[in-house]
Formats: structure tokens, sequence, C-alpha cells
């Protein structure tokens, strides 16, 4: 990852390649529930490039390790996610037995 | 500017005061108007509400104590969930991991022997990259561009359909299509002949795939019954099809799931009491059927929301005057989506979810290292 920051460490922009609005959109609302960020959006330059730039500027911490906290949270969140909808998986499992599955020889696991 | 907020900040942490109700409604609720809806934003900076005292920061303790998922339906094709408490842009970073970053097989290469079908060779070959193959992804690797073709990341099938009656006609379904765990058997003719090595084939396979543990007695099969072509008296399709691992954003093909899509919650709200000839009007004007009469004890009847989850929000039950839109609130719950996926039959719909948040935990893991 490329970051540019000209002036100092608190306004950056990173530079994400191989990336889109998928983890960009969610890393910018993860990044904006930081009271530490002042600001924070990003951009894609060109459609038929694959990357993004995050912008982000902040008070305190330096806007690395912010943007390292960002993805910390948003990794967090997915795990607590996944685990959530496992147990609500397995709930439902056991409230409604299968009585035709078919296809369940696929569930390979 | 910074400093008031993060001392603003600092206050709230403790106990956070609540948004007046007005400001609550417009931050969890996007109200839909007869002529278009309102607050469709969602509220992200933490310091929105700085000047009120209020925190619009998330901690993570207040997402795990509000996310809850609740199945409502479940196969082996397709799925219904409620996800609740959590951002739109974390919902739609799911959506579009399922839709393009999931990887599936899918046939990318073709290779036509015999094609005498009114199907031409390229249609017959888009067809076929069309047909879902069901074969857990995962067990495969992705075949880069020097890489040759081997067990480990590419199925073989074979089609070989001949009308061979008079007057006849065939149809050619996906089930003719035969699964050779051994790879390849047509054999490369060019600058192989002279040479008095073994035959080449397209593939080179160092042992066969199904005495692999993983499809030993679970042959491989591709989704039945699709129609690729159909065939006159005498026309004859002999060909082998190359399957590789991919991903929906390269081609559609790849795409784990047929679609995959998420609503937010409607909620209907009444704000005055409606009753009599209202009522039944009310009742009557709506085409998903949301509402419901409740008689009362003193006869008069009384409209309900009965079926809020029905509403479709085309706004008929608001469209009749100013009046109607002062009794009947529309809205939608900005953080409780309705997910459904509907699968392919590569993964079921319950694993493809769960690969979707893993692919998710994989970027920000990426993006952490990157930085560290």
């Amino acid at each position: 990852m490329e970051c540019a920051s000209f002036r100092d460490q608190w306004n950056a922009t990173f530079i994400l390649a191989e990336e889109d609005h998928t983890l960009a959109n969610a890393l910018r609302f993860t990044l904006n529930q930081d009271p530490q960020v002042i600001f924070c959006g990003y951009s894609i330059p060109h459609p038929s490039d694959a990357q993004v730039n995050v912008r982000v500027q902040t008070t305190e911490k330096v806007a690395r390790d912010v943007l390292k906290d960002a993805g910390q949270h948003l990794m967090l969140r997915c795990q607590h996610i996944r685990g959530t909808f496992d147990k609500a998986v397995d709930n439902f499992r056991t409230k409604n037995p299968p009585d035709d599955h078919p296809s369940q020889n696929m569930d390979s696991d | 500017m910074s400093d008031f907020d993060s001392e603003a900040m600092a206050d709230a942490g403790v106990e956070n005061p609540k948004l007046p109700p007005h400001l609550e409604l417009r931050r969890t609720r996007v109200l839909c108007k007869a002529d278009a809806p309102t607050s469709t934003d969602t509220v992200q900076y933490s310091g929105a509400y700085a000047s009120l005292g209020v925190d619009n920061s998330l901690r993570f303790d207040d997402f795990r104590n509000n996310f809850r998922v609740q199945v409502n339906r479940i196969s082996h094709e397709d799925m219904e969930f409620d996800m609740v408490g959590v951002d739109p842009s974390i919902a739609n970073a799911l959506r579009r991991i399922l839709l393009a970053e999931l990887p599936t097989m899918a046939i990318e290469k073709v290779l036509i022997a015999n094609n005498t079908s009114v199907v031409q060779d390229e249609v017959l070959a888009h067809r076929l990259g069309l047909i879902p193959i069901k074969v857990d992804p995962r067990l495969f690797d992705y075949l880069s561009e020097n890489d040759t073709s081997n067990e480990k990341n590419t199925i073989v099938f074979k089609l070989h359909v001949r009308c061979a009656e008079r007057g006849q006609r065939l149809t050619a379904t996906s089930n003719e299509l035969t699964w050779l765990p051994k790879g390849s058997e047509l054999l490369k003719t060019s600058e192989s002949l002279t040479s008095t090595s073994k035959p080449e084939t397209y593939t080179s396979f160092t042992c066969s795939q199904d005495s692999m543990p993983e499809f030993a007695g679970n042959p491989i099969s591709v989704y039945p019954d699709i129609i690729i072509a159909k065939l006159g008296f005498g026309q004859e399709i002999e060909l082998e099809a190359h399957a590789v691992k991919g991903v929906g954003k390269t081609h559609a093909k790849w795409s784990p799931v047929a679609t995959c899509w998420y609503r937010m919650l409607p909620e209907v709200v009444l704000t005055e009491e409606i009753e009599g000839k209202k009522a039944e009007l009310l009742k009557q004007k709506c085409p998903a059927n949301v509402f419901e009469i409740e008689d009362l004890a003193d006869g008069r009847k009384r409209a309900t929301v009965a079926r809020p989850r029905a509403c479709t929000l085309c706004r008929e039950c608001i469209r009749d005057g100013d009046d109607w839109e002062k009794r009947v609130s529309l809205r939608r719950v900005k953080d409780h989506f309705i997910f459904t996926i509907e699968s392919t039959g590569a993964l079921p719909p319950e694993v493809l979810f769960t690969e979707a948040v893993k692919i998710l935990e994989d970027k920000c893991e990426r993006v952490i290292s990157d930085l560290s």
C-alpha cells in the first residue's frame, strides 16, 4: 500500500491497490466512527483502475495508526458477524430439523 | 475545531444522552414520503451530534450487544435472514463479495472436436460456461497464466452426443456432460507426433481426481437438466470442457449466487386513529395487504398494521392528498436488513455467507499487514 502524506502524518491519503467500494466504503464507515478522525473519505480515480484513494485526517494519533485500527475494528466486527450468523443458523436448524436436503452432501466442512 | 470535538467526545463517553426524537427518527429511519424518500443517508461521522453532546461513534461493545441475526428460511439453494444492527456499508460489502468475489468453478475452455449442430461453437462454449458445477471450489487452486492444467486446478468434462435416428430430434442437456477424473482425453497433434514419448493431452494430471479422498464416491456433477443444444438427424457434438476456478468480477459465470440482495425492514406507523369508512378505504388501497380492520368493544372499526413486512413501499396508501400522508407514515429501518441469498448450487447459502465474511476479514488483514 502506498501512503501519500505531503504535509504531515495526521493528514494522509492511502492508495489501496486491487480494491474497490467493497472494502473502501466499509473502511470509511469504521474510520468515521473513530472519534480521532476529523475527516475521512475515499475516491476511485478512474473506474478502469482497480485502485482506491482513502483520505484520512486525524487529531492525535497519526493517520497510519488510525487506519490500522479501523482495519482491526472492521475485522473484529466481521468475526462477530460470522459467529452470530453461524449460531443463528444452528439455532434455526435445531428448531426446524431439515426434512429433505437432497444436496446436503455438498455441505463440506 | 478538532480540540473541541475530542473534548466533547471525552465528555460524552461516560453517559451518552439521547438524541431528541425528531433527530433520532431521521438517524435511524428512511422516511418515505409521497414524492420522495427523505433522510436516506446514514450519519457516519462520530462527531455529527457533538454540539448536542451526543456521541455518534459506535463502540464495539455496543455493536456486540445490538447485533443479531435471525434466520427466516433456509434450504439447500436459498436462504433469507434478518441482520440487525449493522451499517449499510458492511451489509453492502458482504453483498458485493457474494456476487463478485467468492470463487467457484466454471467452464472456461472448450475444446471442440466436432460440432455439426446449428449452435455455433462460440455460442455453445458460452452456454457451457454458464452451467453451475456442483463442487466445492475451496478444494481447488486458481490456474494462473504459466500453470499447466493439473488435477488441483482443472475439472474436465466430456460431451459427446449425436442424433442417430431419422426424423427425430435430440435434446442435449447438462446431464450428458461426463466428468473425466483422469483429465483430458484429447491428444495434442501438432509437434508431438514425431516424438516417441507418451502422447500429450491438454492436461497433465499426476493422479486421477476420483482417487482423491474429497471425490472418492462423490463424483463431480453439474446442475442437471439444463438444455445445451438441440440436434437434428445426423448432427453431432463432441467436445471437452475444462472448468477452472474464478471469481464473479471476471465473469458472471463464476458468481456463486443466482442473485443476492437485501432490503431494509419496512415500518408502517399510523400517526392517528383511522376508523370506520377511512379504515376500510385504507385496507382496500393497499395492494400488499398490510392493513387489517380491528373491531373495538364499542362497535367501532379501527385500522391496524397487521403485516408491515409485506409493505413494498408502493406508497399507494398515501397517494390521495396530503391528509393521508399525515395519517400514515411509511419508513424503513436503516440498520435492519432482510438479506436473501440464492445459491447456484456449488455451496449451500449459509456457507457462502460465512465465506463472504471471511473474505472481508482477509481484506482487512491485508490492510493491517500493509501498514505494519
